[in-house]
């Protein structure tokens, strides 16, 4: 049996995202503890064409730049456990502040599909959303959707499955900086990819860095030696 | 009398719109404020207090954030204008 | 270059303003994506969230607006689960008969009958009639005012008393999920930001009063309190009685927040940002069958798990005797002089201990208790229930006082477990036992001693 196929539902609070993920896992789902909302989290499997998808609900978070222990989770989860396609929900009536989680997760990783839920309601506002030129904008597919009135999910999926088996290639168009900064990324990139090879984009964590995020220095730090030790445990068995 | 248009958010009234210029906090609630759209530059819009006067609900990039006045007196901007007047 | 030189390094190269310019090129971005790709045709738009926010946050009706909306969800509850418990306490009272009916028939020995049907069959029916029908009324009447984006509002409305307190607003929110269970309300405490403010709302979450305690409280409080009263008005009397709980629980948690604040959490409430989403809607089936059926459930599921072993525990160590006296009783009789203080008795006192696991099963414990010596071994309806109570001396002060050490006492050992994973500190999860058991104890030993005073009983 193939290991499923996780899909990682991120976005802020508030975007439906919950919405989405018991609409796609209907009561398919559970969660170590009885937990009221997405506190820890959730699994629930799909089938589709043949497949098992796993997806999995993150708490809601505003940014990768983590503040709680609700949003370590989240960022965690995204940027160590590494899920096959990350799910970024967006809410459709309040564009500008979501694009900046979608534009943080996407300097990080590639396999993105950005999801504008809420679509029914921004247009009754009189918001019309061109996804074509937003999906050539970001270089990932994105797609509208109603989670409540299951809307857009048969292209949903079709796009997770077509992610996963490399039919889509995701190009996230890359976010350049001011020449300023651009400077700095060139001068440490080097040696963070010296020190974590590309378990992780360098790009991503030398901006980081120069972000001046220490909980996740740490975290990339306790995983780092985490690692280590694993290695010089197979070696002491090996020569055991 | 001199009259000046600098406020902090803290000091708006109801439908006082405010184009952020200085954030005077640092660090992680810094980053946060940035995070939530209380950008410089960005267009505030003051919604309402809460019953015990504190904390205010402000418009910001589209969401409705409420921000106590340990924070808001420290975001500074220039009123643009409230809606009542026009 | 380790890593931490690393940082050093970066930090050298950055600087305030460079840290900003890259969350303004975000944004940057993000505006002009919005403008290539999103237009917006109507000016004004979302006025059904502020008109409603006018009324609920409204410096005049938003508090009485809250009060309302909390004894509104209660007294559904309270009015809705009155028939279907009686009818699944009946049901399961006629399965009963049946059942020892069966056991005769086979000639079971009558230890067998005892330890089955007696012990674990009564113990977890009793579990399921009090218990499901608040269960499954609550959790979706409270997940549709959730859902409908209701709960910020009130975290907006409180912020205020939080702050003087030293706590943080969202504990408003943790306090809520605490109503549905204690346990996930420590795990949801992860959203609140600062550790400090955090750990406050872990150590007082227990003063909300969980589904486990509510069956405890509502028989209590229309037993004993709402006695005199009929049809629906008993329904309000009994929620009356219950917002009052809930306030004072309430209060409490505020009082211990202030304390713990000027002393052992000392220290100013740090930042703090709350986002209030439009009210929408929700679906209203889907969030009724979803809550029914993982909710509901699940904790249902739990309770009969305790309650299985924890009522074969109580007939066992009530049918075993050393010399005349059955352990039971041995161990009420060392626990009376102590309950006696306190307005309780031995048998009170046991069934807390016992119920440690759960809160569900200290009722039910109780009841077998107190059957394991009475004359009335049949209950078939709530007066035969309260007959069962005044026969072992209860007055109203003991009903009060029950009830005030169910919301005061010490959390449920899954809510225990959760402190001790989500604090990792032993000293911490020994105060969330502490802090709220010496509470439980001087409030009631306050309210037996002056009720004894001024001979009101």
């Amino acid at each position: 049996m193939t290991n499923p196929i996780r899909v990682a539902l991120a976005g802020n609070p508030n975007t439906g995202k919950s919405t989405l993920f018991n609409a796609l896992t209907g009561l398919r789902q559970h969660t170590g503890n009885w937990a009221g909302k997405t506190v820890s989290l959730a699994e629930g499997k799909v089938q589709y064409k043949g497949k098992t998808y796993s997806f999995i609900d993150l708490p809601g978070t505003y940014s990768l730049f983590s503040n709680s222990t609700d949003e370590e989770v989240a960022r965690n989860y995204i940027v160590f456990e590494k899920p096959d396609v990350t799910l970024v929900v967006l809410d459709a009536t309040s564009l500008e502040r979501n694009f900046n989680l979608a534009l943080q997760v996407l300097e990080m990783t590639t396999n993105v599909i950005v999801c504008i839920n809420l679509i029914d309601e921004a247009e009754k506002k009189g918001i019309k959303i061109n996804e074509r030129i937003l999906t050539n904008k970001l270089g990932v597919p994105v797609i509208k959707l109603s989670a409540r009135n299951k809307v857009g999910f048969d292209l949903l999926l079709d796009t997770i499955e077509r992610i996963a088996n490399g039919t889509i290639e995701c190009k996230p168009t890359l976010m350049t900086y001011s020449d300023e900064i651009e400077e700095q990324i060139y001068k440490i990139e080097p040696y963070i990819r010296g020190m974590i090879g590309d378990r992780l984009s360098s790009r991503w964590v030398s901006l980081r860095l120069l972000d001046g995020d220490e909980k996740l220095l740490n975290e990339i730090n306790k995983r780092l030696r985490l690692e280590e030790v694993k290695i010089t445990d197979e070696y002491s068995t090996a020569i055991l | 009398m001199h009259t000046t248009n600098r406020l902090t958010l803290y000091q708006g009234k109801k439908g006082d719109f405010i184009r952020i210029t200085d954030i005077f906090l640092e660090g992680v609630m810094r980053r946060r404020l940035l995070d939530l759209g209380f950008v410089p530059g960005a267009i505030i819009e003051v919604l309402k207090k809460s019953p015990l006067g504190d904390p205010i609900a402000f418009r910001v990039s589209q969401t409705t954030i409420a921000l106590r006045k340990e924070e808001s007196s420290k975001i500074e901007g220039e009123l643009i204008s409230n809606d009542k007047s026009n | 270059m380790n890593i931490q030189q690393l940082f050093s390094e970066a930090q050298q190269l950055s600087s305030p303003k460079l840290r900003d310019e890259i969350v303004h090129h975000l944004y940057q971005r993000s505006n002009q994506l919005c403008q290539e790709g999103v237009t917006y045709s109507k000016s004004k738009s979302d006025t059904k969230t502020e008109k409603l926010d006018a009324i609920f946050t409204s410096p005049f009706l938003g508090f009485p607006i809250m009060i309302v909306m909390l004894g509104l969800v209660f007294y559904i509850t309270i009015a809705g689960a009155n028939i279907p418990s009686t009818m699944l306490a009946e049901f399961f009272g006629w399965l009963e008969n049946y059942l020892t009916a069966f056991f005769t028939f086979i000639h079971a020995p009558d230890w067998l009958h005892g330890v089955l049907v007696l012990g674990l069959y009564r113990g977890t029916t009793w579990v399921i009639s009090v218990m499901l029908p608040p269960m499954a009324i609550f959790f979706p009447t409270f997940a549709l005012l959730e859902n409908y984006g209701y709960l910020p509002r009130v975290a907006f409305n409180m912020d205020r008393i939080f702050k003087k307190v030293g706590a943080h607003g969202k504990q408003s929110l943790t306090m809520a999920m605490g109503f549905g269970c204690n346990a996930a309300a420590v795990i949801s405490t992860r959203i609140i930001e600062s550790p400090r403010e955090r750990m406050l709302a872990i150590l007082t979450n227990n003063f909300v009063p969980c589904n486990g305690r509510w069956g405890t409280l509502i028989v209590f409080a229309s037993l004993f309190m709402a006695a005199n009263f009929t049809g629906g008005l008993k329904s309000l009397v009994t929620t009356g009685v219950i917002v009052g709980l809930v306030l004072f629980g309430i209060i409490v948690t505020f009082f211990v927040s202030w304390v713990l604040s000027k002393t052992a959490l000392k220290g100013v409430p740090t930042h703090y940002t709350l986002e209030l989403p439009p009210y929408r809607r929700p679906k209203f089936f889907d969030t009724v069958i979803r809550s029914s059926l993982t909710k509901s459930w699940a904790v249902l599921v739990r309770a009969v798990k305790v309650a299985a072993p924890a009522a074969i525990l109580t007939w066992v160590v009530a049918n075993i005797y050393i010399g005349d006296t059955s352990i039971l009783m041995y161990m009420v009789q060392f626990l009376d002089p102590f309950g006696q203080m306190l307005g309780l008795d031995g048998y009170i006192m046991l069934a807390f201990i016992l119920g440690l696991p759960a809160n569900e099963i200290v009722l039910p414990i109780l009841l077998m208790g107190y059957l394991s010596t009475g004359a009335l071994t049949e209950v078939d309806s709530l007066v035969d229930l309260k007959k069962i109570f005044l026969e072992q001396g209860w007055t109203w002060v003991t009903a009060l006082n029950m009830m005030l050490f169910s919301l005061l006492h010490y959390p449920c050992g899954t809510t225990l477990i959760n402190i001790y994973k989500e604090t990792k500190s032993k000293k911490w999860t020994f105060l969330a036992f502490l802090i709220p058991t010496v509470i439980a104890i001087l409030v009631t030993f306050i309210i037996a001693q002056t009720a004894r005073l001024l001979g009101w009983i």
